[in-house]
């Protein structure tokens, strides 16, 4: 009974905890690293997306656990609503649905040196929380505590409309450069914006032409539109 | 008396050590970015058990606006690889030798 004793105490934190935490916690921990090792491995862009999903709702859980309501929220609504999707979008569009060889490699020594890596900054990172103290300031010591008054969410928006205000107002500026910059990528090169027809095809006699039969003008930018509709469908002049 | 912020922190560690080595090893660019994506919510656990072991919610801002930054970035990216491929037939990190002299 006396060699249990230290046993005990060295579990007695994790004995303290309620069974739901740690249940919860161990099931999230599965579905978090199963997905990631899914995403990593699977030689299917599809199912590497759909081991995506499977991650990023653990993670969405695991924010749940720590009382981050609002976050897990947005994590399922952002990330697996929208990302995700962006993701299978991209993969549907460019037809690259098909099997990676994981068999050839133009470098032979990088496998082996990226596992090596991993392996390192694993270690780094599990010695960094294991060895230091990261929680030097007492609790509470910014004084916006995460849970105070009126719950997560409250205390979130008083966090961004206060003292971040000027970040959030920059990150919707980030956001419509993020949408330019995705109109113009998207665009095939060379391609005319769409003329409005209606100056054109007008049959105001008053309108003002350039040649002396008005009718025959008309017709050949008619004809002109409907070649380039024939023709174009997208596809601008190289 | 809630789990130990440690095995979240851990749980995140290893989580972003996955996403690193898969960037490594993978050569299709969607996947790549994918793994950039696990790295990334591997901070955002980090930063969120920050903000729970301090009782602090400046560290669940921070996770909001790495949310938007990503979704910005995933953006792009995936604009940037559209164009890219849209006339190649795989989309390979290998194939993108352009810039070779």
């Amino acid at each position: 009974m006396a060699s249990l004793f230290p046993l005990l105490s060295a579990l007695h934190p994790v004995l303290a905890v309620p069974t739901i935490d740690r249940l919860v916690f161990a099931v999230c921990a599965v579905i978090v690293l199963s997905g990631a090792l899914g995403v990593v491995l699977s030689s299917n862009p599809v199912y590497a997306a759909l081991s995506l999903v499977l991650t990023l709702f653990g993670v969405a859980v695991l924010f749940v656990e720590e009382d981050a309501q609002f976050l897990a929220a947005v994590q399922v609504v952002v990330y697996a609503g929208a990302i995700v999707v962006l993701f299978l979008f991209v993969i549907m569009l460019l037809g690259v649905d098909r099997q990676e060889s994981m068999r050839s490699e133009r470098l032979p020594a990088q496998r082996p040196l990226a596992l090596l890596l991993g392996l390192a900054a694993l270690g780094e990172l599990l010695a960094l929380s294991r060895l230091t103290h990261w929680s030097t300031a007492p609790r509470g010591a910014s004084g916006a505590p995460a849970t105070g008054g009126g719950g997560n969410t409250a205390a979130l928006a008083r966090s961004i409309f206060t003292t971040y205000l000027l970040p959030f107002e920059l990150t919707s500026l980030l956001l419509i450069i993020a949408v330019l910059a995705a109109v113009v990528l998207a665009r095939r090169p060379g391609q005319h914006p769409i003329e409005p027809p209606s100056l054109v095809e007008t049959e105001d006699p008053n309108m003002p032409m350039i040649g002396s039969d008005p009718d025959e003008e008309i017709e050949g930018v008619r004809n002109v539109d409907a070649e380039s509709v024939a023709f174009g469908g997208g596809r601008g002049p190289q | 008396m809630t789990l130990s912020g440690n095995w979240f922190l851990a749980l995140a560690a290893v989580l972003f050590s996955i996403g690193a080595v898969g960037l490594l090893i993978r050569r299709n660019v969607l996947v790549m970015f994918m793994c950039v994506e696990l790295m990334l919510n591997a901070v955002n656990l980090t930063f969120v058990t920050f903000s729970k072991m301090l009782d602090d919610i400046n560290g669940q801002s921070l996770v909001f606006f790495v949310l938007v930054v990503a979704a910005a970035e995933v953006v792009v990216g995936l604009g940037i690889i559209v164009s890219i491929f849209r006339r190649r037939p795989n989309a390979t990190a290998d194939d993108l030798n352009m810039l070779k002299g």
